[in-house]
């Protein structure tokens, strides 16, 4: 395989006085979808959020395609071409659907309105209510929408945490498939606490324990592994 | 303007909610009620100097709102912009005089000195905007209390810098020539420069909400000011936004203050002190953050202020004090903030 695009090495980060990520190390293959999971403050989103900057990273390194990036802000490391969709579908509620996506253009370009009507035909609900306020679109909606900000750009990676908190069962089977969608065209990181929906989307998975990354592999032989799923996500 | 939109949200699709319409007659009827005691053409004066230190107070609040709402910072610092604006004015009407332009001027060299006046103070308030930020502000981002011990420090050092410069006194600041006489309204007598305040107040506000509700840097602020996290991982240097907007208020707060120096005709370096409080009080009924909200909190203080200060003048201070209460009772967030 080649060079992973995005590589953490023996990162550590802390939050305030608390030593939160103690070494983690990963690497995200171009093309593939990834899959971060781990029980509940595990230190998946403090990950993702350290990759993005919004975390300094004490010690250890992180690299984008071989370009160290760790303690850029986070508005260079967003230009060097890196997605994130923060948890708890992160919209601009105050502003119209079409205002968050052009917003996310960032310039308006030939090229971004292509993705534009791309996103269109993944979330038709979008185009619908492109005139409205994020603010009144329903949790799935909003998660579609944060979803699409972070694809209307042609990001290297896209970091998506944990896009089924707090969905219908129904709504989170559409956005399983919307998922597989854009893995296909999109590197995707994935932070996912519904088992069920990490398993269709993933292809590489890293279990995170304590701040440390504690297995790591191929989705495929996880979904069979029953112990290792009891021991660290504590089903099976 | 920004009442009917309000309205037009709650009252829903087409039905009629008479909570609301008895909401809107209320605090629209509420501003007739002086008339009880006070005769119409006294009552028109008022309402015209209160609308006047409206538009002068909106001046300085709407920066004051912006830099709380986008960038969560308590400046305090605020009225030493106002006096540096003030004083920065002064002068160069006092250089503009010696060339004929102010108390000899014609309607157009009036109009001239005026416009400078206003850029030279638009433009003295930026650059200490963005030198206070980059030196000071940025290092207490996220720490209230730092910031509000910092920004008093530096509005205290901004204060007696003046005094170093200008000297400790009150000194009058000239006013160009055609705006010093009054028109007469049927009995009603309307100070010229009360006409220019107004203008002036309705057309930045105008301007601003025409920036933040059309342009692409409007619309970033305005994410800004809700959630700064999803704009900086949109790609957004967040920074140099903050950076800009804290100029963009101290340069409203120093043209506001060469206004109000020009309206009182008199400068001296402890203006920025009341005027800061008012500022504060209209910013918190308007809702932190909400350029609207300051506006028309700016008008209900200017219009309360004056009213009372004619009937009972100790309480003229204590009933914008009250009004914040009462607002603050019925909508915490304020006129047209957010939860
Ligand atoms: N702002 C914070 N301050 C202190 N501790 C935090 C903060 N955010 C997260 N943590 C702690 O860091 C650990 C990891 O959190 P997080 O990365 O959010 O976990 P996960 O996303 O895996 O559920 C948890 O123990 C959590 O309590
Ligand atoms: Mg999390």
């Amino acid at each position: 395989m080649s060079e992973p695009t995005l590589s953490l090495k023996d990162v550590h980060t802390y939050i305030g006085q608390h030593h939160i990520l103690q070494g983690v190390s990963l690497d995200v293959n171009a093309g593939r979808a990834t899959v971060l999971v781990g029980r509940n403050g595990a230190g998946k989103s403090t990950t993702l959020r350290t990759i993005m900057g919004l975390y300094p990273v004490r010690s250890g390194s992180i690299t984008l395609d071989g370009e160290a990036i760790q303690n850029r802000k986070p508005f260079h490391i967003a230009r060097l071409g890196i997605g994130f969709v923060p948890e708890d579908h992160a919209v601009l509620t105050t502003l119209t659907v079409e205002e968050n996506l052009r917003l996310a253009m960032f310039k308006e370009s030939e090229d971004g309105w292509r993705r534009m009507e791309s996103i269109f035909r993944l979330f038709p609900d979008l185009k619908r209510f492109l005139h409205s306020k994020a603010g009144v679109l329903s949790g799935g909606q909003k998660q579609m929408l944060a979803i699409s900000l972070a694809l209307v750009l042609d990001h290297r990676i896209v970091l998506i945490d944990e896009p089924s908190k707090g969905l219908a069962p129904v709504v989170v089977e559409h956005l399983g498939k919307s998922l597989n969608q854009i893995k296909d065209t999109t590197t995707v990181v994935l932070v996912e606490q519904n088992f069920y929906l990490a398993s269709q989307v993933g292809q590489d998975y890293f279990i995170l324990d304590d701040g440390r990354v504690a297995h790591h592999g191929l989705m495929e032989d996880l979904v069979n592994d029953h112990a290792l799923k009891r021991k660290y996500l504590g089903i099976g | 303007m920004a009442a009917d939109t309000g309205l037009a949200v709650s009252a829903g699709r087409g039905g009629f909610d008479a909570r609301r319409w008895g909401a809107w007659i209320v605090s629209v009827g509420i501003w007739f009620i002086p008339l009880l005691w006070i005769d119409v053409i006294t009552y028109m004066t008022l309402t015209i100097a209160g609308l006047t230190m409206g538009a002068l107070l909106f001046l300085t609040a709407s920066g004051l709102t912006l830099i709380f709402g986008l960038m969560d910072v308590l400046n305090l610092a605020h009225g030493a912009f106002f006096v540096w604006g003030a004083y920065a004015g002064f002068s160069l009407l006092n250089y503009l005089n010696t060339l004929g332009w102010v108390e000899m001027a014609s309607l157009g060299q009036s109009m001239g000195s005026l416009v400078l006046t206003l850029l030279t103070a638009l433009v003295v308030g930026g650059l200490l905007g963005i030198l206070l930020e980059k030196i000071i502000i940025q290092r207490t981002y996220g720490n209230h209390l730092k910031q509000i011990l910092i920004t008093m420090g530096a509005a205290l050092v901004m204060t007696e810098i003046i005094k170093v410069f200008w000297g400790p006194n009150d000194e009058v600041i000239l006013v160009p020539a055609a705006f010093k006489d009054s028109w007469d309204l049927v009995d009603i007598v309307v100070n010229k420069f009360r006409g220019v305040a107004i203008v002036v107040g309705v057309a930045v506000f105008a301007a601003i909400q025409l920036v933040l509700q059309r342009t692409r840097l409007g619309i970033t602020v305005r994410a800004g000011v809700e959630n700064r996290e999803i704009v900086q991982v949109m790609g957004y240097n967040i920074e140099r936004i903050f950076t800009g907007v804290f100029a963009a208020g101290a340069a409203l707060a120093a043209m506001g203050g060469v206004m109000f120096a020009i309206f009182k005709e008199q400068i001296y370096p402890g203006m920025g002190d009341e005027t800061l409080i008012f500022a504060l009080i209209v910013v918190i009924i308007g809702g932190m953050g909400s350029v609207a909200g300051s506006f028309l909190g700016a008008l209900m203080v200017g219009l309360a202020f004056n009213y009372v200060a004619f009937l009972v003048p100790k309480l003229a201070l204590g009933v914008n004090i009250m009004i914040m209460a009462v607002i603050l009772l019925i909508r915490p967030s304020g006129l047209m903030g957010r939860k």
